[in-house]
């Protein structure tokens, strides 16, 4: 009779104890320097963040104690961030579009998918090493040589395999019944995507996209010889063929001067950078659970 | 009988209609097939720019750990053993505690909000940048593993890995961001491969009396052992190629130390650090570098994917 009553002392239950407190303590660590990390991000940056900083240039590394503000870096973030956008677009969704729509599961796309997988896979600081090769080395681009244009160049390689799947992706969960309606009633194939498929994929694409974007932003390692860093106010179009700062290069380089007050300024670019990239994140979260209530419904 | 014949020749497309919609399907194909244009683009362009490099010393490279750009020496071991220590190190860490938080995630140990909350906390943190997380480990991180690190030299250092003074950079400092960096991709890929099980394996399990470990154990975990393989394996390219946080915190210092507290170097870090003012065969050496982190990438890479294709259907 005994036996039908949870036993504390039988050593299954022991074991079952143990493993559940070693998982709880694997979340554990897991989870505090996360929250740290965050925590300590939105703070310190946080305290740091004045109206000066999104009007000035920043100041060179030196014993002066003002070290400026961020302007030139924010706005070449947004410019490298919306060339990398420009060229990885269009591209991207052009090819999930042949993927999803046309190929018939053959070799060609298959072999595709599987390169589009292996180019997520490149190591971002070979992207970087690529366009230095191709652009900026060779000076291909009207003479120039470190430009926000080829530091572009090298996030829209980051960013090409993230939109091309979630294009893909998205693309397939269409119904095909949506398909056989439209050409059913004559529709072109071209006529097809672009009215019926493509806008009923839309959410879901967009959401993808923006997630690569935000990605894309806060990379780093294409950008150090690509775009290099700038301290001066951008002016004009022409600026795009010369150096270009962004937040992201200007956090690492800020980051390892002696100096305090450029320390200060990397821990406000982050703070920014952070907060954008993770509100865009939650933002496109929510977004998408939306859109999958309405859907069942 | 004249007005069906007209209906009938409207059956056909306009031409123009016909020649867009080709169009469109080709400038398609050609998009898509860019990407393996790319990819071998890359391949390639770094293959041939580091081809004087690789003439002159050949599979020596490898091995040596000479770099010296006065007497135009170059070698890649310490940055080669760097790169795989810091990976393999940070995913033997990364493992246990990603593939634990799974399991509570995907276990019902806590209302399923706090879970959720949880999972969706650890996906966010795969957002940061890693030149933020660089950022924290030098300004956060150090301090306060300083102690701990004299601690591990003082007591373990008769093991060759704890056996120099700790620096104020170093390996050791690198593994443990890796594993910040880590631990997010681990766990939601755990976390999916364990969502995916069917219901029916865990009642079955639990029907012929297993506990919940042991359920886990024989049942759950070697059902969703290719997925988390997979994920395991993504994690490792992601950490060989790893750049700015490792480049930030790891000290950069290309004299080969068996210990991890003295400073290190791996093959992006000395990209990320030298590449900018270098010139003559120290570039070509370079791109030789960048050549073999690319070639253990995609050999990662390749292989998870081949893992996923071969086993993801076996339930």
């Amino acid at each position: 009779m005994n036996s039908l009553y949870y036993q504390k002392r039988l050593l299954r239950n022991i074991g079952d104890k143990f493993f559940t407190s070693l998982s709880v303590i694997c979340v554990l660590i897991a989870i505090l320097p996360l929250i740290f990390l965050v925590t300590y991000i939105l703070i310190k940056g946080g305290s740091q963040i004045t109206p000066e900083l999104f009007t000035l240039e920043p100041n060179p590394p030196g014993d002066d104690l003002d070290a400026g503000g961020i302007n030139p870096a924010l706005i070449g973030t947004l410019i490298i961030t919306s060339i990398a956008s420009i060229i990885a677009i269009p591209v991207g969704v052009g090819g999930g579009i042949y993927l999803a729509e046309y190929s018939k599961g053959g070799a060609f796309s298959r072999f595709i998918r599987f390169g589009v997988n292996v180019l997520a896979g490149v190591p971002s600081i070979i992207a970087g090493v690529f366009i230095y090769a191709l652009i900026v080395s060779t000076k291909i681009l009207f003479g120039s040589m470190y430009s926000g244009l080829a530091g572009g160049m090298a996030l829209s390689i980051l960013m090409l395999p993230t939109v091309i799947k979630t294009t893909d992706e998205g693309l397939k969960l269409v119904p095909n019944e949506l398909r056989y309606a439209s050409l059913g009633v004559g529709a072109s194939m071209y006529t097809t995507i672009l009215k019926v498929t493509l806008p009923s994929a839309f959410r879901s694409i967009a959401t993808g996209v923006v997630l690569g974007i935000a990605r894309a932003a806060g990379e780093t390692a294409p950008l150090i010889f690509t775009a290099l860093f700038s301290y001066y106010y951008i002016t004009g179009f022409g600026d795009l063929f010369y150096e270009m700062g962004s937040l992201a290069v200007l956090i690492y380089n800020f980051a390892l001067e002696p100096y305090d007050a450029q320390n200060k300024l990397a821990w406000a670019a982050s703070f920014i950078l952070v907060l954008s990239i993770l509100s865009v994140n939650i933002f496109s979260r929510i977004l998408a659970a939306f859109t999958e209530k309405t859907k069942r419904v | 009988m004249e007005e069906k014949l007209t209906l009938f020749k409207n059956r056909k497309r306009f031409g123009i209609e016909k020649n867009i919609d080709i169009i469109f399907k080709n400038t398609a194909l050609v998009l898509s097939s860019l990407v393996a244009i790319i990819l071998l683009g890359i391949i390639l362009v770094v293959f041939f720019q580091s081809f004087e490099s690789f003439s002159r010393y050949g599979l020596k490279f490898l091995v040596t750990s000479e770099w010296n750009p006065v007497k135009d020496e170059y070698g890649a071991f310490t940055a080669i053993y760097g790169t795989l220590v810091t990976s393999f190190l940070s995913l033997l860490i990364t493992i246990p505690l990603g593939v634990g938080t799974a399991i509570f995630i995907t276990e019902d140990f806590v209302p399923k909000v706090f879970r959720e909350i949880i999972g969706s906390f650890v996906e966010l943190l795969a957002a940061i940048p890693s030149v933020v997380l660089g950022l924290w480990a030098i300004f956060v991180m150090e301090p306060f593993f300083k102690a701990f690190f004299v601690f591990l030299h003082n007591f373990f250092g008769w093991i060759p890995l704890f056996s120099t003074e700790p620096t104020s950079r170093n390996s050791l400092l690198a593994i443990l961001i890796l594993v910040v960096m880590l631990l997010p991709i681990v766990t939601s890929i755990a976390r999916d491969s364990l969502n995916q099980v069917p219901k029916k394996l865990r009642n079955a399990a639990y029907g012929i009396g297993a506990s919940r470990w042991k359920t886990i154990f024989s049942v759950i975990l070697p059902a969703a052992l290719s997925g988390i393989m997979a994920g395991v394996l993504l994690a490792l390219g992601r950490a060989m190629g790893e750049t700015m946080a490792v480049t930030m915190i790891i000290g950069n210092s290309n004299a080969f130390s068996w210990s991890l507290l003295s400073p290190g170097y791996t093959i992006s870090s000395m990209l990320a650090n030298q590449f900018g003012e270098a010139d003559g065969s120290q570039v070509s050496s370079l791109f030789y570098a960048a050549f073999v982190l690319m070639i253990l990438s995609l050999v990662v890479n390749i292989f998870a994917q081949w893992l996923v294709k071969k086993f993801s259907l076996k339930y």
